[in-house]
């Protein structure tokens, strides 16, 4: 770092400090490229500081283990990418159900299976949503630079202790491996939110019983509440059910508490798009491209603009649905070969078209293939 | 304590009664953890059980503890989450033989290998109970299962062996018969800094036992009573041993524990 706060840093690195500001001591994880990075500094960071790194036998173990630590008290993260991304569904589904915070980054690389490892992809978006059995939550968060894996690392953990929920960050290979610059913000500055704490005594602690907010308060192993934790669908109290009423009930509200708040981390990027015709939907690595390409569509006077979710999960509807009012086609770039795109769509409700410009060959979608398919001309 | 006061202190009564069928080992063999750590005289606040899927999982459920009910196989990497973040808990994991051994083996050789502080409890009925009588990793070679109609060919773990082989540093086996040697071991499981590994023979007279033609629960646990040998007569005769199936305390050799040597780490890189 030089004497102004600012560093020459790596996307993945980023993730480690802006977990680390926002109070994660403890990480379990596997080696994955394009992914290890995050487990590498974490191991050599969190001791430092009093926390605590484990290699585990599997990403089906890493995912287990924050949960566990999670549940003792402790902000925990996991780091993979796709096929580790695939073994840790099952225990992403447990902290779903037993509503326990932790975050999980996914630094995408090509699929499916063995894939292209070291290679950007976008192809594990809709997993992020739907990876694990049954209705459950989702937030994941997709950040497109060095600067924005920081913050967004912080704002992972603030969602998942917030809302009680795991939050995905989904980065890809570009966002993970690139270095820029990064301003260290001073650490007191940050905005930190912990998880909720019960005020009532142990006694009178019913365990899954929620607040006016949905949320139930949530207190750690060992501060003398002693409660039932399963992944069984279960009652208020934290015990097993087999009542209809009840199980709907549990499910409604873990959905409902995440998608009923999307206006509290509805992040996203407008870029010229107060008189755009033409808007390009991208993320992560591919919407440096699409600005890019904006960029060169206005010079040859097309009136090009980007819109740029952050929270990729729950979809913004609102906001792509107020695009596609104003918008004569929408373009939605991804290096996958049409996941968001369909959701784009269905958020647009017919009021514009919308194209794809998909990509599945390890390569970054570049602003010529964007502007080509647009129909503009570059010369670059 | 007596059995109703037991009950009272450490028993969610009103999860009461259990699911368990009739005549199975497992409430036995639950009875066994808790008048240890009664024994030992642990804080209540300050124990976990942790367990995985399967009929011996619904344990802690009727626990007064800090109770982890977890998914199948992985309940010990659950487990060392929680002792990592809070090394001052005591965490006992529960786990059937299928959820140990079959998707949860891999769990189990690292568990060990690492030796962090958590023991280890297995009921082993030789069968998969709560799916209704499928063959496990450690039912025997030639018996009947659901998904064995013709008798299985898969050769049995045993699981003593294959976590001392891994590197548990408490190793022993009893059964539901044997329910105050059982507690002995858990004991001293407990008291071992490291991970500890006790093998609770159970019985699924609802399955394995009418599937194989056991008899009924008494007879079951008849055949505890005549089969089983405590391994320091067989230490010092071996023809006791033959055909017998061991029980006792089997390895006790503490070594380095997994997270004192982190807490070492951290200690000299905070100075």
């Amino acid at each position: 770092m030089n004497d102004k706060g600012y560093a020459l840093v790596q996307g993945n690195e980023a993730c480690v400090e802006g977990a680390l500001a926002a109070g994660m001591r403890f990480f379990a994880g596997y080696p994955i490229t394009p992914s290890t990075e995050i487990a590498e500094i974490s191991s050599q960071k969190l001791p430092k500081l009093g926390g605590k790194f484990i290699q585990m036998e599997d990403e089906l173990a890493s995912m287990a283990a924050i949960i566990g630590a999670s549940l003792a008290g402790i902000k925990s993260m996991t780091a993979t990418s796709g096929p580790g991304f695939s073994l840790m569904q099952e225990n992403i589904g447990y902290a779903a159900i037993t509503e326990v915070p932790c975050v999980i980054v996914n630094v995408q690389r090509g699929g499916p299976s063995t894939g292209l490892p070291t290679s950007p992809a976008q192809g594990d978006v809709m997993q992020a949503k739907w990876g694990t059995h049954g209705d459950h939550p989702a937030i994941a968060l997709t950040p497109n630079s060095v600067q924005e894996t920081f913050e967004y690392t912080v704002k992972a953990f603030n969602l998942a202790e917030k809302y009680r929920t795991p939050v995905i960050l989904l980065m890809d290979e570009i966002v993970g491996h690139m270095r820029e610059k990064m301003a260290f913000k001073n650490i007191s500055e940050i905005e930190i939110i912990n998880r909720k704490k019960p005020a009532c005594k142990p006694e009178d602690y019913v365990a899954y019983k929620p607040d006016k907010d949905m949320i139930p308060p949530m207190a750690s192993f060992g501060e003398g509440y002693r409660y039932h934790v399963t992944g069984l669908t279960h009652d208020e109290t934290g015990f097993p059910t087999n009542s209809n009423e009840v199980s709907e009930k549990l499910i409604k509200r873990i959905v409902d508490k995440v998608e009923k708040n999307i206006d509290d981390f509805s992040y996203f990027e407008e870029y010229k798009l107060e008189d755009a015709e033409i808007v390009i939907i991208a993320y992560g690595g591919v919407s440096r491209s699409a600005k890019s390409a904006v960029d060169e569509l206005r010079k040859q006077n097309i009136k090009a603009g980007l819109f740029r979710p952050i929270t990729i999960w729950p979809l913004l509807e609102k906001q792509i649905n107020k695009v596609s009012l104003h918008a004569k086609e929408i373009y939605v770039a991804e290096m996958n070969l049409g996941q968001y795109s369909l959701e784009v769509e269905r958020a647009a409700c017919k009021n514009c078209r919308v194209k794809k410009i998909n990509k599945v060959n390890g390569e970054l979608i570049t602003p010529e293939e964007i502007i080509e398919a647009i129909g503009g001309n570059y010369e670059l | 304590m007596n059995c109703s006061e037991i009950t009272n202190q450490y028993y969610r009564v009103n999860r009461l009664p259990h699911i368990w069928c009739a005549g199975c080992g497992h409430g036995t063999l639950t009875n066994t953890v808790v008048r240890a750590i009664d024994k030992l005289k642990l804080n209540k606040d300050e124990v976990v059980i942790v367990s995985g899927i399967g009929c011996s999982s619904r344990a802690p459920g009727y626990l007064d503890f800090n109770t982890l009910h977890t998914t199948h196989g992985r309940a010990l990497a659950f487990a060392t989450g929680i002792k990592l973040a809070n090394p001052k808990l005591h965490v006992i994991v529960i786990m059937g033989d299928g959820d140990s051994s079959a998707i949860g083996g891999n769990h189990l050789i690292h568990a060990a290998r690492r030796n962090i502080d958590i023991t280890t409890i297995v009921f082993n009925n030789n069968i998969y109970g709560m799916t209704g009588g499928q063959f496990s990793p450690t039912t025997p070679y030639g018996d009947l299962a659901t998904t064995a109609a013709y008798g299985n060919i898969d050769k049995p773990f045993d699981l003593c062996s294959l976590a001392q082989g891994a590197g548990a540093t408490y190793v022993g086996r009893a059964t539901a018969y044997h329910a105050l040697l059982m507690q002995k071991l858990i004991e001293k499981g407990i008291q071992n800094k490291g991970f500890s590994f006790i093998e609770g023979l159970s019985l699924c007279p609802t399955y394995y036992g009418r599937k194989n033609k056991k008899g009924n629960p008494f007879k079951m646990h008849s055949f505890f009573k005549e089969y089983c040998i405590d391994k320091k007569l067989v230490d010092k005769d071996p023809e006791k041993g033959i055909n017998k199936i061991l029980i006792g305390e089997f390895y006790n050799n503490p070594q380095p524990e997994y997270i004192e040597s982190y807490q070492v780490i951290i200690d000299m890189l905070q100075g």
